[in-house]
């Protein structure tokens, strides 16, 4: 049964607000668990919770340095999608779209997943001969894909610049249908009552400053709120996976962390109801419930862990959006923000085993780690509880890159600002 | 984001072009050491804090520059020319432009 309605929303606002009940407890933390997850965020909460579920481990903590949810799960443009090219990736992020579309029964938590579609924007006709290969590769995996015409473009996005005189005219587009949005905070949110009511420790405001070992095995974590034990050690943390692995003594890791900025407009009346993306750039932009464009584009391009970004990304988003959307000129911006994402060598994540004994490690989600919660957390309770990976993290180990088995859907090569 | 180019003077961080970490070594050419290649291509320092990083001033003199920046902060503690001396005939020092 639902646990807010309509009711409870009228019954505790006339009562003052003073009601409602806590979403997860606050406890303490033991003495040990079975398994310490690192990272409060979507994707440690999602392992915390389907550990819980699916394996029946149910002695966890999750460790969060901040409060719950305060890093990309929050800072994120919320696009669900799984237009890839490469066979790992397509599986890997398939599976993830099936579990959104049943996320919001499986957690008993509206999740507004709003299967909206995602559009790709092609240019030149050599692009659009690109996107027809992706999404030809799509339907092979049975994932929808389809093409679009520019007159069809029009037709769903109306306010879009199509015509001839545009800077960079609109030639087709790649569009899957069964891609959207989701309320990223929910999310987490949802994840974190499901784990809790499981048996789940989340523990906020417990930054982890090091890792206990026995010989080359981790045992445990020192935090800011004492010592840890634990049978496994699961980390999570996306921007800031090279800080943490460094305090268990891995130097050298094949990701950099790098900020990316994300923006919203002023409330308007409803502008766009699918995802877009444009092709000559990189710009995506989908509208949110409230009314506000949100929208995004490259990353800085350097190194940075400061969940804050520069003026020059700003300007070229702006203009990127303006190239599409003319009549967005006076349209105010309302925030903008940054987050530190985890840039892998080549473009794809990391869900595997290791790389010391005792620890787990789920990293190089890039920009793309929202979309993946549901399957990043499923797959990465399944290598924790079973010691290996599920056929759909597989491909996804650390040491692919010095084995020449990379997955890189852009073909950019080991240059993680370009993926 | 400012970097002042010893050569130009600080300029805005749009005139730059970013080329990555500064740590990695880049074996012989002739090494056939295939970890060696791997750990420069693939692995990579990642620091939070000071960063020794490549960074070309595309949008100006055009030289490469090793500089020290900090990656919590964005605030760059030192910039040099990678060959130390910029090896042009242009023997300006910053100290003259200024």
């Amino acid at each position: 049964m639902a646990e807010y309605s309509a009711f409870s929303l009228l019954a505790n606002a006339l009562k003052g607000n003073k009601d409602w009940k806590p979403a997860w407890r606050k406890p303490d933390p033991k003495a040990s668990y079975d398994v310490i997850v690192i990272g409060g965020g979507g994707h440690g909460l999602a392992t915390a919770y389907y550990l819980a579920k699916e394996h029946g481990i149910t002695n966890v903590a999750v460790l969060e340095k901040g409060w719950l949810g305060s890093g990309n799960v929050g800072r994120n443009t919320t696009a669900v999608r799984s237009n890839y090219l490469l066979p790992a990736n397509t599986r890997f992020y398939e599976h993830s779209m099936k579990m959104w579309e049943g996320l919001s029964h499986e957690l008993n938590y509206n999740v507004m997943f709003s299967q909206r579609g995602c559009l790709n924007l092609a240019h030149t006709p050599a692009q659009f001969d690109d996107y027809a290969r992706r999404g030809n590769a799509m339907r092979h995996l049975g994932v929808d894909a389809e093409l679009m015409t520019p007159a069809q473009i029009k037709r769903l996005i109306p306010a879009l610049d199509i015509s001839g005189d545009a800077r960079f005219p609109v030639v087709g587009g790649l569009m899957q249908r069964r891609a959207g949005t989701a309320r990223h905070d929910a999310v987490a949110w949802g994840y974190a009552r499901g784990a809790d009511r499981r048996g789940v420790d989340i523990i906020e405001n417990c930054e982890v400053t090091g890792f206990l070992r026995d010989g080359d095995r981790v045992t445990g974590v020192t935090t800011s709120r004492g010592d840890i034990r634990a049978k496994k050690v699961a980390v999570a943390v996306a921007g800031s996976t090279g800080r943490v692995m460094q305090l268990a003594g891995v130097e050298t890791m094949p990701i950099e962390s790098h900020v990316l900025q994300a923006f919203v407009t002023e409330s308007l009346k409803p502008f766009i109801d699918t995802v877009v993306t444009f092709g000559m750039g990189h710009f995506y932009m989908s509208q949110s419930d409230k009314g506000g464009l949100v929208y995004g584009g490259d990353i800085d391009g350097y190194n940075s862990y400061a969940q804050r970004g520069n003026l020059p990304i700003v300007d070229e988003v702006m203009s990127e959006m303006l190239a599409l959307f003319p009549g967005l000129a006076r349209v105010r911006m309302l925030r903008s923000w940054g987050g530190v994402c985890d840039m892998s060598m080549d473009g794809s994540p990391i869900i595997t085993t290791g790389p010391l004994p005792g620890m787990y490690l789920n990293c190089g989600w890039c920009y793309g780690g929202f979309k993946a919660t549901p399957a990043s957390g499923w797959t990465f309770a399944w290598t924790i509880a079973k010691d290996e990976p599920h056929d759909f993290n597989a491909p996804f180990t650390l040491d692919r890159f010095h084995r020449g088995l990379v997955i890189d859907d852009k073909g950019q090569g080991a240059n993680p600002r370009l993926h | 984001m400012l970097i002042t180019c010893p050569y130009c003077g600080p300029r805005d961080v749009i005139e730059f072009t970013y080329q990555g970490d500064g740590n990695r070594e880049r074996p012989d050419p002739a090494s056939q050491n295939f970890e060696a290649w791997n750990a420069y291509v693939y692995d990579r320092l990642n620091p939070a804090g000071d960063h020794n990083e490549i960074w070309q001033h595309s949008g100006g003199c055009r030289a490469h520059l090793r500089v020290v920046r900090n990656t919590l902060t964005h605030e760059i503690s030192s910039v040099a020319f990678v060959r130390g001396d910029h090896g042009s005939s242009a023997r300006h020092k910053a100290e003259d432009k200024a």
